[in-house]
């Protein structure tokens, strides 16, 4: 991988063709409306943010696309880049990943503790490795073209793990690591499959700064290096205001604002979303900073 | 049920377990007082009271006396335990060791001795599990507080991983001279025959309920189809053993399929209750389709199995060689005799238990094994990476039938005779308990544990009708304390390799 020379920008304009389009999503339980029809598009080669208070209905909309749940209501299309278009909401769970690749991460992270951190990473690249063992008979057999593949899958694996810093616990059981490496794993582990659209739901949560530094920037090098969609929840507004191109925001399962940072940063609805319904114009500060309102 | 996993909060959850309240006297006696008004108000019309026949005549006993020892010894085990989680672990240890090794000490000066304890070797058992709950309670404490260093049996489980290297081949070659030791008798090599059955048998549901993590209570019904299929299909056609095999180990695993596919999409606790039905199911139905498998008569008259056309019999019918006459022919001079069958059938179940071992060990290195294990560890995470749960167990359940129905054409073409009694809900629990008790997806530990369980019968004779007691309890107590099975160590199918060449 060379970097471009072109900058990040000039870049995401020149590549801005729309990934992921969601339209009236609608997911209710029972009663209650967890996504109350929601649109948005979220481009290739771009990290889009969904933000929005706790029960906004973000970790729903990930459950949706990727195969979860089915939508109540909605049409989920995710375009390829050689022009083949994929409805999520019609396709298996598992397909969504092997087919349409879309990949995922867990708000509570979900790894194979009991697994090896590498293996964690073989797992992932499961479906091309059924394939080249010829669903097992060639792997029984100790043929070639079985072990070739897996030594590729082994190399990619390196690679990641070079990436996200966890080469020398390759070998340790994955359930072993400290929390922030858990979580880098599992974007390694997500980045694997080789998917067109990752999905990372609040991969900031209980890192400490240096370690959110670190994630922006790998977040950053997915997009730009890897040149796949990224979409966000994070509930550090740090992070999210730093790295997205394009913002939605949620609240009570319904789009309230959608637009870039710096849009999103001055708009009076979700500026009152986080704050609930008082008619005060004061943030408390520590709301003021999480959304970056300056003055 | 699948979706209510899927969203937990990302809080990690808040320092569980914790002992960290003062421990009051007051509230602890308390406590144990109403678990004792419990106990008394459970016991009082269950112990309290007795019907007894006085010829003809029934009249009702009270046993207060027993009642109340009973409700007293179960107020003290509740505050002891209270007293252990309350941080007095090392004391009660000590208090309640002392107390329980005194009384076998006292028994064995004096029989009768035990008398002086009330309720006998209750209250024994009690302080024993108040020790042991102690013992638990204080070493698992030490190795948490030591971060992630590993747990005493953790360690034991790996020094006998890593000996097994070693053990391995040693005890290979001890199971391939066995029968040809001076000592090996019929009933050696019977035996031998016996606890290779449930290697066999232990290596296949391994791959269910170790790999996997699928836990099958219904096994019992491959094995079974297993032997059916050999028999009805050996008998018809006029098969031979090794042309018989395969189709009866190809049909147990399209059974397995078949039963998979509905049940497959529970998990835990439904997935063994339904499984445990199909078991029984499955034996109903060959106890009444008389036609199919001759109903509680059995299937008698199965072929045996021959030594490339030649049968072991004293006296082959014309134009037929036994083996002892090929043998005396070739080789040398011998009679013939029935262990000559024995021997020849322990070969097969060795042979048929190492390939069963050799399929396992290369499977769990391929990506389909890996992907079973995953499936054990997190279902949402596999399917998140793309892997198709469903055909993934079907393939577990289906070659972990298939071995199944090889060990079950094997136990038919062994005894010449199969019937629905041989296929109890217990066989199912013993192989379970074998897998369980050695440890899942060790291979060596289901070695062990079936010479335990199965060679050691000798052993557990002298309880009699407690066997099942005796089993029951050390399956509870190995649930307790270690979940995962006694010999349970897991090493990773692949390991990350410093880069070769020139950086
Ligand atoms: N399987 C389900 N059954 C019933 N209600 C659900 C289910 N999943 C989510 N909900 C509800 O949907 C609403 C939205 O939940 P969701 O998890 O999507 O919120 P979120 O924006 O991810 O919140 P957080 O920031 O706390 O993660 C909540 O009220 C939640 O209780
Ligand atoms: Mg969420």
């Amino acid at each position: 991988m060379t970097a471009t020379a072109m900058t990040t920008t000039a870049m995401n304009a020149a590549a801005a063709l729309p990934l992921l389009q969601v339209d009236h999503l609608s997911m209710r339980f029972g009663g209650l409306v967890a996504v109350d029809d929601v649109s948005f598009t979220a481009m290739d080669r771009q990290i889009t943010g969904i933000i929005g208070p706790n029960g906004a209905g973000k970790t729903t909309v990930f459950n949706c696309l990727t195969g979860f749940y089915k939508p109540t209501v909605g049409r989920l299309a995710l375009s390829h880049s050689d022009g083949r278009e994929f409805l999520l909401e019609r396709m298996d769970g598992f397909r969504i990943t092997q087919h349409a690749h879309v990949a995922r991460t867990f708000q509570n992270i979900r790894l194979f503790p009991r697994m090896s951190v590498l293996e964690n990473l073989i797992v992932a690249q499961h479906n091309k490795l059924m394939r080249a063992s010829g669903y097992s008979v060639f792997g029984i057999l100790g043929l070639g073209v079985y072990r070739r593949a897996e030594q590729a899958a082994v190399e990619r694996a390196r690679y990641w793990l070079g990436r996200v810093g966890l080469t020398d616990r390759a070998n340790d059981e994955a359930g072993n690591l400290p929390y922030g490496a858990q979580r880098r794993l599992e974007i390694a582990r997500a980045m694997c499959t080789e998917p067109v659209l990752l999905c990372l739901d609040e991969p900031a949560a209980g890192l400490n700064a240096r370690e959110s530094e670190e994630l922006n920037e790998l977040l950053k090098f997915i997009r730009d290096e890897h040149k796949i969609g990224v979409l966000l929840i994070e509930h550090d507004m740090s992070v999210v205001m730093r790295i997205s191109d394009h913002i939605v925001v949620l609240d009570y399962g319904r789009k309230i604002a959608d637009g870039n940072p710096e849009k999103i940063r001055n708009d009076p609805t979700v500026i009152r979303a986080y704050l609930g319904e008082e008619e005060d114009e004061t943030l408390p500060p520590e709301v003021a900073r999480d959304l970056g309102v300056r003055g | 049920m699948a979706e209510a996993t899927v969203n937990t909060s990302a809080a990690p959850a808040a320092a569980t377990g914790a002992r960290a309240h003062e421990p009051s006297f007051v509230y602890l006696v308390k406590d144990a007082l109403a678990t004792g008004a419990i106990a008394l108000a459970l016991a009082f019309p269950l112990v309290g009271f007795r019907t007894v026949d006085r010829g003809s005549t029934t009249i009702i006993e009270t046993r207060f006396g027993q009642m109340f020892l009973g409700v007293a010894v179960i107020a003290l085990g509740r505050f002891a335990f209270s007293l252990i989680d309350a941080g007095y672990a090392r004391a009660i240890l000590a208090g309640s060791g002392v107390l329980s090794v005194a009384w076998l000490l006292l028994v064995a000066v004096d029989p009768g001795g035990a008398a002086i304890f009330p309720l006998g070797w209750m209250s024994w058992m009690l302080v024993v599990s108040v020790a042991l709950r102690a013992a638990y309670v204080s070493w698992g404490d030490r190795s948490e507080a030591r971060g992630d260093a590993v747990s005493p049996g953790d360690r034991v489980a790996a020094t006998v991983q890593r000996l097994a290297v070693f053990f391995g081949p040693v005890l290979l070659l001890f199971a391939i001279a066995m029968p040809l030791l001076p000592m090996a008798d019929q009933r050696w090599v019977d035996l031998g025959i016996l606890v290779l059955t449930y290697v066999m048998l232990g290596w296949g549901l391994n791959v269910v309920v170790g790999l996997a993590g699928l836990l099958d209570l219904g096994y019992v019904a491959f094995y079974a189809v297993g032997a059916y299929s050999y028999a009805i299909i050996a008998k018809t056609f006029g098969l031979n053993f090794w042309e018989a095999l395969p189709m009866a180990g190809g049909l147990a695993a399209m059974f397995g399929v078949l039963l998979g596919f509905p049940v497959l999409r529970l998990r835990g606790d439904y997935l063994a209750i339904v499984t445990l039905g199909f078991g029984e199911i499955v034996r109903v139905v060959l106890l009444n389709w008389n036609e199919l498998s001759n109903g509680p008569k059995g299937i008698g008259e199965i072929p045996r199995p021959s030594f490339f056309g030649m049968p072991f019999t004293p006296a082959p019918p014309q134009g037929v060689t036994s083996f002892h006459q090929w043998f005396s022919a070739h080789l040398w001079e011998i009679g013939f005799s029935p262990i000559q069958r024995a021997v020849y059938l322990y070969y097969i179940i060795l042979l048929l238990a190492l390939l069963t071992n050799i399929f396992t060990l290369r499977i769990r290195k391929l990506p389909i094994g890996r992907a079973w294990e995953a499936l054990r560890e997190d279902e949402i995470a596999c399917r998140a990476l793309g892997i198709n749960p469903t055909n993934t167990k079907l393939t577990a359940f289906a070659i972990g039938a298939m071995f199944g129905g090889f060990a079950g054409s094997f136990f038919a073409t062994r005894q010449g005779f199969i019937s629905p009694e041989s296929f109890n809900f217990i066989e199912s629990a013993i192989i379970l308990a074998i897998v369980v008790l050695g440890g899942m997806g060790s291979q060596i530990g289901v070695v062990i544990a079936s010479i335990v369980l199965i060679g050691g019968p000798e052993w557990f004779r002298d309880l009699e009708s407690y066997r099942m007691l005796a089993f029951g309890g050390l399956m509870v107590l190995i649930m307790i304390w270690r979940p995962q099975g006694l010999l349970a160590f897991r090493e990773p199918t692949i390991l990350l390799k410093p880069k070769a060449g020139p950086p």
